[in-house]
């Protein structure tokens, strides 16, 4: 079943700035981990609480309920956590991964907090489990929620219920009011009713726009009609157009989004984290015309799969195809559609509708550029072909083995980076000076600190990290401005 | 092996197995890991494993209206009591029963008049227990009613450990499936949170304690009844028992542990989502709670109305509650707790291999 996402004409009559009661002390536009924490902190300070949730209860919790675990700094083994993991550990291997494009200070009191969320979310209902089989290598990083992501979900709104705050579902924000960048109120659609809600302030954790394709094709062209949406369909960032349109800061490249190479099957939406192909090391990639177009050894899995949305995205149609032959058929995590599979590798070009002869070529001569050596699946073994182009480093076996194996390959966008700037406590502003009573946390500001690539897990961190500050900070304000 | 049942489970398991993150709730996750496809042998086997926690539901990105569409509680109750039923000789007799609560009901009304017409115990009657019965009559009816069905469901277990492909059993085996059975391991949801199920997605043990009173409460019924038939025959010490002798005191503790816990089980499996249990066995499911509360509260009721003019009726509804639970044993939801003891040993060999 497809979600419909209507459009909907905000009734700007309703807004009625400075006049009726002011209903909440914090407004919470979103629902997904960030909201949540922010809502939770929010009320546990005695504040009023409302958060509005565009999606229907079953589908609450924005890209959250798709993840599994996050990121967390700590100095001696933690509950799940294995060992210990430092801040400059941590540190580097952000930068590592963002090339250096990141706020130090904001990155770093991430870092640091993310010791203390481990026990705070656990007093919220959060149960943690052992690094799930198959990501061995994260269980001195990363501590996994108890059946998923949904399930840390669940635990929070639980949480807001015995809290006693509002929660709207099939809420859609249309309009937040600032005037001289004091947060006045919004306008909602709550189940086809619009009202203008008035609020001491608001804190924005709704999310990205990577959902609205329109948005991403102003960066990427038609492309962006063949991506595939990871996540929940409701982050189509209007909240975020909103803002910016009332000249909130921007932080983080405009045009750019994370993508993964993912199963060419997966729903349009939503797939999620079921949709990767974990092939690709063992693996020859071909784009349409049957040609290879990168080394797919070029290092282990987790640290290629995130350049791999883009590699396919470059490509003809923004299509790819894996294909391993028996010997790879069992080195990888089990996928959730069976690959095609055939006998020969004429066959198997012609079920994956790719021109035969091309491909064919190409394989031969990447059969023949293999070396002999020893194969180690889990490790950089070095075996490389030689002298092709381009050259496959790694794990360079020829395929021979029948039954051959390929699966679709699309890119499969999973968040975009543009963003609210803000400062250590959350606060959004405007033209560089800081909003009255305006706050952000999560995805919608994540971009001041995850400018490029992405650390497994840290989405999660900046979420909690961020949603707890601007939760408390709106709280207090509101609180001090209420007296 | 073939069915609906099984080709959903393998349909969804296809699509749990990509994500794996149920893995901490229980042992059907653990076991799914170890597989990278499935066929009818080790589905059987996790269906078996599953107490229909719920968690797994609740915790799952994909459910309806997303279009994989997993409700994996529900598919492995399917197979699950799909399975008792293809197993154990007489499957049909197993579909009647399991569908229709009913028969459980009529079964046990038939075995009212049998002991009241044929056994001629007078509805009305304040005589003591084996002044309406003799000890060897007792023993007469209800040693084949006992023993027959055990068979039956022994030869049901048999066949059941041939499909999952049971090898010879050591007693590592049996300990591992007995502790995590007794300690109801897999209903604790991975780190004793509880499961859900009759609160949507709140975590909840009173599920558990409600099996742990009903499983134990059964034991120990059946304890003072084994305990006071030796002492019968090895002793010759005959009842009726004081309230301090070992039968009674096993009796009162279990009766009372038997009525409190399946009570709770009926009101908990009433605010439970029928969504998310077995298709089309959900009143033989009430059928048999209702059975084992018949069983142990007019056991109850009896003890009490000794010596009242209601003692003659207490006694024909009490014997003919255990007479209907023993009759329909391998074809009641009484087999969940033989199959789950079997699955368990069999992951025991599994894991320990």
């Amino acid at each position: 079943m497809t979600i419909e996402i209507p459009k909907i004409e905000p009734q700007k009559e309703l807004i009625s700035i400075g006049t009726g009661s002011i209903a909440y002390d914090v407004i919470v536009v979103g629902g997904g981990n960030a909201a949540l924490c922010a809502a939770i902190r929010a009320a546990e300070i005695g504040a009023k609480v409302l958060l509005l949730e565009r999606a229907r209860r079953s589908y609450r919790g924005g890209n959250s309920r798709h993840t599994r675990n996050f990121r967390c700094m700590h100095y001696s083994p933690k509950g799940v956590l294995t060992d210990q993991y430092f801040e400059e550990e941590f540190f580097e291997d952000l930068l590592k991964v963002t090339h250096g494009n990141t706020d130090e200070s904001l990155a770093r009191l991430t870092i640091r907090a993310s010791e203390e969320c481990y026990d705070w979310m656990q007093t919220q209902g959060v149960y943690f489990q052992d690094s799930l089989s198959g990501t061995l290598s994260l269980s001195r990083t990363n501590a996994f929620f108890l059946g998923g992501g949904k399930a840390l979900v669940n635990a929070y709104y639980n949480r807001l219920e015995d809290l006693g705050v509002d929660v709207h579902y099939q809420a859609t924000v249309l309009d937040v009011v600032v005037e001289e960048r004091r947060f006045d109120g919004v306008l909602v659609d709550i189940r086809g009713e619009q009202s203008y809600i008035r609020g001491r302030s608001i804190v924005l954790a709704s999310g990205g726009f990577e959902a609205d394709k329109e948005w991403l094709a102003r960066a990427w062209g038609d492309a962006a009609k063949n991506f595939l949406i990871r996540g929940t369909p409701y982050n189509t960032g209007e909240v975020l157009r909103n803002l910016l349109d009332q000249g909130a800061d921007q932080v983080g490249d405009p045009t750019q989004c994370h993508a993964v190479a993912i199963d060419g099957r997966a729903p349009e939406f939503d797939g999620g984290i079921v949709t990767r192909v974990d092939c690709v090391p063992f693996s020859v990639v071909l784009n349409k015309h049957g040609q290879r177009f990168y080394d797919e050894g070029e290092d282990v899995w987790p640290k290629r799969y995130a350049i791999w949305g883009r590699l396919v995205a470059a490509q003809p149609d923004q299509v790819g195809y894996a294909i391993i032959d028996q010997k790879s058929h069992d080195l990888f995590m089990p996928t959730v559609f069976t690959a095609t599979k055939a006998e020969t590798l004429d066959e198997l070009a012609i079920k994956l509708g790719l021109p035969v002869d091309a491909s064919i070529q190409t394989i031969e001569a990447f059969n023949a550029a293999c070396q002999a050596g020893d194969f180690h699946p889990t490790e950089l073994d070095g075996l490389s072909t030689q002298g092709l182009q381009p050259a496959k480093t790694n794990w360079a076996r020829p395929l021979d083995t029948p039954p051959f194996y390929g699966y679709e390959l699309r890119p499969g966008v999973t968040f975009t980076y543009l963003g609210f700037k803000v400062d250590g406590d959350a606060r959004v502003s405007f033209s560089n000076e800081r909003a009255s009573n305006v706050w952000a946390a999560g995805e919608i500001m994540a971009g001041s600190i995850l400018g490029e690539g992405y650390l497994a897990g840290f989405g999660m961190t900046i979420g909690t990290v961020f949603g707890r500050i601007a939760g408390k900070e709106a709280a207090e304000y509101a609180l001090e401005s209420a007296r | 092996m073939h069915s609906k049942a099984l080709d959903e489970a393998n349909r969804q398991l296809a699509i749990c197995n990509a994500c794996r993150y149920c893995e901490g709730f229980c042992a059907s996750f653990q076991a799914m890991t170890r597989y990278r496809s499935f066929d009818a042998e080790n589905i059987i086997h996790m269906a078996n494993l599953c107490h229909n926690c719920q968690a797994c539901f609740h915790s799952c990105q994909y459910t309806c209206p997303h279009e994989f569409d997993l409700n994996l509680p529900k598919v492995l109750a399917d197979v699950r009591v799909e399975s008792w039923e293809d197993h154990v000789p007489g499957s049909v007799v197993a579909r009647i029963i399991q569908s229709n609560a009913w028969m459980l009901v009529l079964l046990t009304c038939l075995a009212a008049i049998l002991f009241g017409v044929v056994g001629n115990i007078p509805w009305v009657s304040s005589e003591t227990f084996y002044a309406l019965i003799s000890h060897e009559r007792l023993v007469l009816v209800f040693t084949p009613l006992f023993l027959g069905p055990l068979v039956v469901l022994g030869l049901g277990l048999y066949r059941y450990w041939g499909t999952v492909g049971g090898v010879r059993l050591r007693w590592s085996h049996w300990s591992t499936a007995f502790r995590a059975a007794g300690t109801m391991k897999n209903l604790d949801g991975g780190v004793g949170q509880g499961c859900n199920y009759e609160n949507d997605d709140r975590y909840s043990k009173l599920r558990k304690w409600a099996h742990h009173a009903t499983m134990y409460g059964f034991l120990l019924c059946f304890a003072s009844t084994s305990v006071a038939t030796i002492m019968h025959y090895g002793f010759g010490l005959e009842a009726p028992y004081s309230l301090f002798s070992l039968p009674k005191l096993l009796g009162v503790t279990g009766g009372v542990l038997l009525t409190l816990g399946t009570t709770k089980l009926l009101y908990l499996k009433m605010r439970s989502d029928p969504k998310l249990g077995v298709s089309d066995r959900r009143s033989g499911e009430y059928g048999f709670v209702l059975i084992l509360w018949l069983v142990s509260t007019s056991g109850l009721f009896l003890y009490w109305l000794g010596g009242t003019a209601f003692a003659g009726a207490m006694l024909n509804i009490h014997l003919a509650s255990i007479a209907a639970f023993f009759v329909t044993l391998p074809y009641t939801k009484m087999a969940h707790g033989f199959f789950r003891l079997a699955a368990l040993m069999r992951e025991a060999q599994l894991t320990k291999a």
